[in-house]
């Protein structure tokens, strides 16, 4: 499985793409395939704060609810419509079907997140077992 | 015993090949200072014909024969035989909850076509597959809506049923959730000054019942409009489910609690009855509660499903929307059956019957006794306020074979003297005739009583 | 199929639509006798509050009713068909005498405000059901308000919060077993508490040195359930209850599992201090598709008090009644008494047993799950080796090399003649197969079950698309259950294409 070089990733497996002050946030290959068909995906709304660490919302399959955990803290500028009537477009590219967008409160955090080199070696040891 | 369906040889012979000496070793796994060295004290194995004695026994004990007049929650209404029939067949009395959707069509189905009746008779755009009761599905559809709102407070009209008052108290309890209660009027209305005076910033919902614990229908729609207008949602609950035959439903409502156990589900001494929750579609995913689905099968096949488990104990654990998880699928068969044989003319028709009997037997009593909150429109229930306690005009009643109208003064003792009497499709006019005639009676001995007393002193 | 199987095989069932597919205006099921009063006009005394439409309720007649029905029921499954194998929901076999008692006219027809007069039948079967449920339980008072299991641990987790609220500190937190049923952690957060995970040992039982770590005076409980969800008896039980009962903590019992202890062990002997039994699982009233139940709440006689109301009493002249005085009671969880339907069909099934029958239960309940442990072993993989009572928990390991998981086998066992198991619980045992027979099931059934695992084994190994395509036989292939929740379609409409 390969990752987007220019995303970084969190061990919760969701992925952030930064851009200046500006970053957008959506959840890996890895993930969408762990949890199967996405039914539904509930997200903040705009003008929401997301803080580093703790939960913004969920995903669902049709067997189980995940919670999707916030990379780095900031506020939701927009948020995803298309995902409300089609969640699928998760499980066909994982990595272009953003979730939400957000300023970020403070960039120095990205820092401390995996790189895809970093994510594509933890994601290798937590597949094989 | 008759229910085991093992021989002394049989159970030899799985004991050997487990390997086991005998079956107390399969229990070694009980601490020894626990295990019972005795024989539990019930009462000793009875023949099948000694329980039915038994039980006939108790049923006689219990006013078999007797007329009612009793509603307040709980109504007797004509069961359809097929009814029973249909419910008693094995496929659906011993049929697990439809988790095996491919084995479980039958219960799929009919959930599935309960589900869309009730929208029907509702109003309403989606409904579950039931909850335990009336009372616990008005404490849920509450929840549902602090949850929908964020808001944490709830305006309760006190002619709700007392009883599913003190069930929300029960579950609101804990959840810190401060209630308040808004009255009714001299018509037996809700108080609607007082009503948009009780909601503030922070009211999730207000929660009335129509037709309300006295029988009076409530004005729904201003209701709703006074609720929405301060951001609060609109929960009704709804106790006579035959009201739905020719009560228009309150349309303007986010949320129906209703109690079904009218439609088909026996009176049996307060339960198991039949609670459902409506709402619109975009709600569903807050309401708890089993659903079912529609869908196809690998060949385009329609078929049905539990669905939006996602809601539900089993996946989402502390965050579920409830709860539940056993509710009251037989029961809600019963009720399917029911709507399916009344159907949308004989609803109506029961539902007119009911009027009938009630409009009757609410003019008589207003002969001789004073009927309250005449003032608004009612369905099959009504007060009677009496010069004697009811308590001992229904003693004497009950000489009659007769059970009369509720006794109110635990509940609302401002109103004195007061019961509240139902009339049902079932209720004869001889029995009514006679109720009254008692009350009438009543009334009589006690105007003369005092007449006795003014005489004697105004004698000389 | 390798081998035909010697259970079931196909038959022709009968196609059947949506009732409101075959309503047509002018069909009727019903007729009203006529009116002994006045008629009325609605309007007049509705007013606006009239409903003019019943909109899209079905006209149909008696016969197609019984038909759609009858049809209807063809499709399921039923134990009256054959053993449903669920880990924990204990299908056994619903006596028919208690539908019978239940429909007795004065029973069927009580009403629960009826005066207490006329309701002594009804207050005596109360009185007896509590007796022997308090009596099988070793526990001192019950309540039978509950509507079922999950009622009741909703009941039961309020009078522990009353309990400590009552000793000054209502306390912050349950610890639940990760090997627990949802219900258990959706309840401890309706009642206002957090909920604490506690680890399983090795063992698969309650990790008694993790549990003295984290009992502390935040801690109002433990949930347990006994046997656990993998079938074992917690043979530390004295130990844990010490544990909790030292700092001032309470020990909960969800009774789901009394299948494999009564008559043969008390919950109230070994230290349980509030419990809930399933009267839909352990005392066979029937499951109905998935209810009603009944939920009674056993409980010691310190929380005795906060019993919901009413409470059910014997008067100063022997009649029996409700007392409504109870300052300290949580107060109500439901209208009226409880399931009172269920109360006679589980009095009548301990009435049909008699203290030899209940005990010889528990023990044919426990050699059945034995016996198919025994038949399993090495064709499934067995997660824990202690000792399986009355339901004996497998995994899908071995399998899963083959790509085939529990759901699937289980899927497969439906062309076999039988309901699955419970799939993928406990959460504990990744691919989880987790097997209740209870003691209704005769040997014969038992060994059509082995075999028909063992069989489904073998086609793992050499043909593993017949098991991952399953079921094959039944009138619908597997359900597309991502469609029904991406866009769900919860009631027919008028109209739409089907």
């Amino acid at each position: 499985m390969s990752f987007p070089t220019d995303y970084k990733y969190t061990k919760e497996h969701e992925w952030i793409k930064a851009d200046g002050k500006n970053a957008t946030i959506g959840i890996t290959s890895y993930a969408q395939e762990s949890l199967g068909d996405i039914v539904f995906v509930d997200l903040p709304k705009p003008g929401a704060d997301i803080s580093a660490g703790k939960t913004f919302g969920s995903v669902e399959s049709v067997k189980a609810v995940s919670d999707l955990y916030a990379p780095v803290s900031g506020t939701v500028t927009e948020v995803n419509g298309e995902l409300a009537t089609a969640p699928e477009k998760i499980n066909k590219d994982a990595h272009s079907a953003w979730m939400i967008k957000i300023t970020l409160k403070d960039p120095a955090e990205l820092n401390s997140l995996l790189s895809a080199a970093d994510y594509e070696k933890f994601v290798a040891e937590e597949g094989g077992h | 015993m008759r229910y085991l369906p093992k021989s002394p040889a049989d159970r030899k012979a799985m004991l050997q090949a487990i390997g086991a000496r005998s079956i107390d070793d399969l229990f070694s796994p009980i601490p020894a200072e626990y295990r019972l060295e005795r024989d539990l004290k019930v009462p000793r194995q009875m023949a099948e014909s000694e329980i039915v004695d038994w039980f006939r026994e108790r049923s006689r004990e219990n006013g078999d024969t007797y007329a009612t007049f009793l509603g307040a929650g709980a109504y007797y209404h004509y069961r359809p035989v097929i009814i029973d029939s249909l419910v008693s067949r094995g496929e659906f009395l011993t049929a697990y909850t439809p988790y095996q959707a491919e084995i479980s069509q039958g219960t799929l189905q009919s959930i599935f076509e309960f589900q869309t009746m009730i929208c029907e008779l509702t109003g309403m755009e989606v409904a579950n597959a039931s909850m335990y009761d009336g009372s616990t599905a008005a404490a849920e559809a509450v929840m549902m809506a602090v949850r929908l709102t964020g808001r944490r407070s709830v305006v309760i009209a006190r002619s709700v049923h007392p009883e599913y008052r003190e069930v929300l108290t029960t579950y609101a309890h804990h959840q810190n959730l401060p209630l308040s209660t808004s009255s009714f009027k001299e018509d037996g209305r809700l108080n609607l000054e007082e009503l948009e005076q009780s909601i503030t910033p922070d009211t999730a919902c207000v929660l009335i019942q129509s037709p309300n614990f006295f029988g009076t229908i409530e004005d729904a729609a201003t209701i709703a409009e006074i609720a929405h207008k301060k951001g609060a949602m609109l929960v009704v609950s709804i106790a006579e489910a035959v009201s739905l035959g020719i009560v228009e439903p309150p349309r303007q409502a986010d949320i129906i609690a209703l109690e079904a156990q009218s439609f088909g589900v026996p009176l049996g001494f307060g339960g198991p009855y039949c609670g459902v929750i409506a709402t619109r579609e975009q709600f569903v995913r807050q309401m708890p509660g089993r659903l079912a689905g529609q869908t196809t099968d690998r060949n385009g096949k329609r078929g049905f499903v539990l669905t939006l488990a996602t809601r539900e104990q089993h996946i989402r654990r502390e965050k579920a929307t409830s709860n539940i998880c056993t509710n009251q699928a037989l029961v809600a068969l019963m009720v399917n059956i029911f709507m399916t044989i009344y159907g949308k003319v004989g609803l109506k028709e029961l539902a007119k019957q009911n009027l009938a009997k009630t409009a009757y037997a609410a003019a008589q009593f207003n002969k001789h006794a004073k009927v309250l909150f005449s003032g608004a429109p009612r369905f099959n229930e009504f007060i009677v306020q009496t010069s004697e306690d009811p308590y001992a005009i229904n003693s004497r009643l009950l000489g009659h074979k007769i059970v009369g109208g509720l006794p109110l003064k635990k509940f609302y003792p401002e109103l004195g003297n007061a019961a509240l009497w139902c009339c049902t499709e079932l209720t004869t006019r001889s029995a009514i005739d006679t109720a009254v005639g008692l009350v009438a009676e009543s009334e009589r001995s006690v105007r003369s009583a005092r007449e006795e007393v003014d005489v004697q002193e105004v004698a000389p | 199929m390798k081998h035909m199987t010697r259970k079931a095989t196909r038959h022709v069932s009968q196609n059947e639509g949506l009732i409101f597919e075959k309503s047509s205006s002018g069909k009727a099921a019903w007729k009203l006798p006529p009116l002994d009063v006045p008629e009325v006009d609605a309007s007049a005394l509705l007013g606006v509050s009239e409903r003019k439409d019943l909109g899209n309720m079905p006209e149909v007649s008696e016969i197609e009713i019984i038909r759609h029905f009858t049809r209807l029921s063809t499709w399921n499954y039923a134990i009256d068909l054959g053993m449903y194998p669920l880990g924990s929901c204990t299908m056994k076999y619903n006596p028919r005498v208690n539908e019978l008692v239940v429909r007795l006219e004065g029973l069927a027809n009580g009403h629960p405000y009826q005066p207490e007069r006329i309701s002594q039948g009804a207050l005596r079967i109360i009185k007896t059901l509590s007796e022997c449920l308090i009596e099988i339980t070793g526990m001192d008072a019950i309540t039978l308000q509950p509507a079922a299991g999950a009622h009741g641990e909703l009941t039961g987790l309020l009078m522990v919060r009353a309990y400590h609220e009552s000793k000054g500190d209502p306390r912050k937190k349950i610890l639940i077993p990760d090997s627990a049923h949802g219900t258990n952690p959706a309840t401890a957060a309706m009642v206002g508490y957090s909920v604490e995970n506690l680890k399983s040992n090795a063992q698969g039982m309650v990790d008694v040195a993790a549990l003295a770590a984290q009992m502390n005076q935040d801690v109002a409980a433990l949930m347990l359930t006994n046997p656990n969800t993998l079938g074992v008896f917690e043979q530390e039980i004295h130990k844990i209850a010490e544990i909790m009962h030292a700092k001032g903590g309470l020990l909960y019992m969800d009774g789901a599992n009394m299948n494999a202890l009564v008559g043969k062990v008390r919950p109230g002997d070994f230290g349980v201090d509030v419990m809930h039994l399933n009267l839909h699982k352990t005392f066979s009233t029937p499951h109905g598709g998935g209810g009603p139940g009944s939920g009674p709440v056993a409980v010691k006689s310190k929380l005795e008090p906060f019993l919901p109301m009413p409470v059910p009493v014997t008067k100063p002249d022997g009649t029996l009644g409700f007392e409504y005085d109870r300052p300290q009671s949580v107060g109500r969880v439901r209208a009226f008494y409880g399931n009172f339907g269920m109360f006679v069909r589980a009095l009548a099934y301990i009435l049909a047993n008699g203290p030899d029958g209940l005990r010889q239960t528990t023990e044919d309940a426990v050699l059945n799950a034995n016996y198919i442990r025994k038949g399993l072993e090495g064709v499934y993989d067995l997660p824990y080796s202690t000792p399986s009572m009355h339901e004996v928990v497998f995994s899908d390991k071995l399998q899963a090399k083959k790509g085939v998981r529990t759901m699937d086998l289980a899927k497969r066992l439906i062309d076999y003649g039988f309901h699955p198991y419970t799939t993928a619980f406990p959460l504990i045992v990744p691919g989880a197969l987790m097997i209740e027979p209870t003691e209704s099931e005769p040997k014969e059934e038992l060994d059509l079950f082995v075999e028909a695992m063992k069989s489904i084994a073998e086609e793992v190994e050499e043909d593993p698309r017949t098991v991952l395509d399953a079921p094959h036989s039944t009138r619908v292939s597997r359900l597309d259950e991502t469609a029904a929740a991406r866009k769900p379609v919860l009631r027919w409409k008028q109209g739409l294409n089907h």
